[in-house]
């Protein structure tokens, strides 16, 4: 019987939403494997299960070692490896994250087989080949790719599939798995600090407001922020304005820097390059503010406010005041 | 002790903006832009070359690719490699990216002693980020991914900042090690007149699959798990685009009526 794990990454606290994600596409998978689906949750201390049976898995392999309280990648590489060679699941998907991605090759090589990177399409054929749909060419080309191996590994991209639907009533087999992690290889690599919290978290925002080139210098950053507080949304930026040091990185919008899908996302100054696009481009609503009439971000946006960026967002936000 | 050896992966890609995207016959033109090193393996040497002013030791860039791909290593001579080495021969044409860090792997074996390898987080054309990740998987030897900051170059250790788990972490990593990097971590220098002509004149060692001594039954298109079945060019995803051009009172006016966010008027 054909498997399709999902592999449930976590921070210690919270079950990253992807994972729900892959569960619900992971059954459309099932289905038509036949198969079953199942979660693997790893972590330092014991997490609840349950609420990945509620999202689907008929399986959930529970794995606790201290060694997994921290991201490092060769000890969960460790533990997954000795989990999928007893267990020999056809299809594993990995969210897209920054530790899947990072993850998820050092399992690939270690098992000699395939994988496919960012998905955001997946499908199976009519003669049952497990179909894998990525960008690549910077966001420019959807490659299909096809693997030869077994398991196919994938790393998915985070909300491109809708979250399996909760069902407290669903039931499933929770599997404690012996974790094997040599302590060795575990500490080759150690943390030093940890931040977090203070990160701004882009990818969630109902709206982001970014800037680009067209401010003129750091201080009118507090323009943007204006507009971004008085929709109650978060704060993005084109590279120049990172790479000039003027607003953090966990800002920047586009092919290196975050990909965000919020129901609005308010351009202010920016050309539209394609790689600012590739970040930003399936927005809800886009919203472009700019006084070169030809600036390529007005063919990507909805709507296009010709003009002084500098006269138009005080405007915007005075309106959008008043109106409350 | 003997000197630290650095090691810089460079894939020749095409200049993105310059590639030629045919919707209708759904086929990527490769041929109509000019080659260069991929952009953040740029960062990637930037970094190898740091450590090596920093601590002395030799900077080694290798790349796989076809012959034009020696001006890639070549332009690495002339921001601070010393030594550029190709993978090359039709054997390693069409390796996916397990492929690829096998013969990648192998070569680094053939070179010997290592301390730090240095990949890009990804490339502009192929865009996984795993080739990296694989080489030390292969290597056994950690490795952490998406570095945007070096904070101390040690001859044992390295420590890094990167971002995993929706948080920030310095890390320390023991050498030899392996790190990827994101463009945030520095700014690559520019070559100058008389580095450029040097390393024109720069021979680049060419080795082929007997040279790595990895069996080629592993390489191209017949050695690799996955293979591109198919490709999609889908057209630029424009939206029919209204224009407000009236004064700034009036189009944000219009807008905020459109937008419909329960304003009265
Ligand atoms: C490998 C690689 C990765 C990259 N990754 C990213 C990425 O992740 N994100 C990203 O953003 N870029 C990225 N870039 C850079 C990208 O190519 C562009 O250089 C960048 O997006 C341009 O930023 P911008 O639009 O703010 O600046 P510009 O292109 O300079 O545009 C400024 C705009 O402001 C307008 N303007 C000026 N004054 C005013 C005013 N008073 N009122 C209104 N409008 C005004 C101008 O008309 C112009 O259109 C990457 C590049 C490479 C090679
Ligand atoms: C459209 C398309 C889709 C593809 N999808 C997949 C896929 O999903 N899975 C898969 O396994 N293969 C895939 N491939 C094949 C893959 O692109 C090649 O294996 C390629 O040789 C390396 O992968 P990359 O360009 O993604 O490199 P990445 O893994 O993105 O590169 C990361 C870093 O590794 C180093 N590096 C990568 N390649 C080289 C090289 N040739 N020489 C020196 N250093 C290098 C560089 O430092 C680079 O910054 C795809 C190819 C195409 C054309």
């Amino acid at each position: 019987m054909s498997e399709v794990m999902v592999f449930a990454e976590n921070n210690g606290e919270r079950i990253h939403p992807v994972s729900y994600e892959l569960l619900g596409k992971g059954r459309e998978l099932t289905d038509k494997l036949e198969g079953d689906l199942s979660a693997t949750l790893l972590s330092g201390e014991q997490l609840p299960a349950e609420e990945l049976v509620y999202r689907g898995a008929d399986r959930v392999y529970r794995g606790t070692d201290p060694a997994l309280s921290e991201p490092v990648e060769t000890s969960y590489k460790e533990a997954l490896v000795s989990l999928i060679s007893e267990v020999n699941p056809e299809v594993i998907l990995i969210g897209a994250t920054n530790f899947g991605r990072s993850l998820a090759p050092r399992i690939a090589m270690a098992l000699d087989t395939s994988l496919t990177a960012d998905c955001t399409g997946l499908d199976i054929d009519e003669e049952k080949n497990f179909v894998q749909i990525r960008p690549a060419f910077s966001g420019n080309i959807l490659a299909h790719i096809k693997s030869r191996t077994s398991p196919q590994l994938a790393t998915v991209r985070y909300k491109e599939f809708a979250e399996a639907d909760r069902n407290e009533e669903r039931e499933g087999e929770v599997v404690e798995v012996k974790v094997k992690i040599s302590r060795e290889g575990a500490e080759k690599v150690k943390i030093i600090e940890e931040k977090r919290g203070r990160r701004v978290n882009l990818e969630d925002a109902e709206v982001v407001v970014a800037g680009g080139r067209g401010l003129k210098k750091e201080s009118d950053m507090q323009l943007v922020e204006d507009l971004a507080d008085t929709f109650g949304g978060k704060v993005g930026a084109s590279r120049p304005l990172v790479d000039d040091g003027w607003i953090e990185r966990e800002h920047q919008v586009g092919y290196s820097g975050k990909r965000v899908k919020p129901g609005i996302y308010i351009a202010c100054g920016i050309s539209g390059q394609s790689q600012h696009l590739a970040g930003m481009k399936e927005s809800d609503t886009i919203i472009a503010i700019n006084n070169d009439p030809s600036a390529p971000i007005f063919e990507y946006a909805d709507y296009g406010l010709v003009g002084n960026l500098y006269e138009i967002v005080p405007e915007l936000i005075r309106q959008l005041k008043e109106g409350n | 002790m003997r000197d630290l050896t650095f090691i810089v992966l460079i894939k020749q890609v095409p200049d993105m903006d310059q590639v030629e995207f045919d919707y209708e016959e759904g086929r990527v033109d490769r041929s109509s832009a000019p080659l260069e090193p991929n952009p953040f393996d740029l960062n990637a040497l930037e970094e190898a070359v740091k450590y090596k002013e920093e601590l002395g030791g030799e900077v080694i860039a290798i790349s796989m690719g076809p012959k034009q791909a020696e001006s890639t290593l070549k332009d690495a001579i002339a921001r601070g490699a010393d030594e550029g080495i190709l993978l090359q021969g039709r054997e390693f044409a069409g390796s996916d990216t397990w492929a690829t860090s096998l013969a990648l792997g192998h070569a680094i074996e053939a070179v010997g002693d290592f301390d730090l390898i240095f990949s890009g987080e990804k490339t502009v054309d192929g865009d996984t980020g795993q080739v990296g990740p694989e080489v030390a998987e292969f290597l056994n030897i950690p490795h952490i991914a998406f570095v945007s900051g070096v904070k101390a170059r040690k001859e044992d250790e390295v420590e890094v900042v990167s971002e995993s788990w929706g948080a920030t972490y310095v890390k320390s990593m023991e050498l030899p090690g392996l790190i990827t990097l994101t463009k945030d971590v520095n700014e690559p220098r520019l070559p100058s007149f008389k580095d450029k002509q040097k390393a024109r004149k720069a021979k680049i060692a060419n080795w082929g699959v007997e040279d790595i001594g990895i069996d080629q039954e592993n390489l191209g298109i017949t050695g690799s798990p996955t293979r591109v079945a198919n490709m999609e060019v889908p057209p630029p995803e424009k939206r029919e685009s209204m224009l407000l051009r009236e004064d700034p009172g009036s189009a944000v006016n219009q807008l905020l009526e459109k937008l419909d966010l329960g304003r009265s008027k």
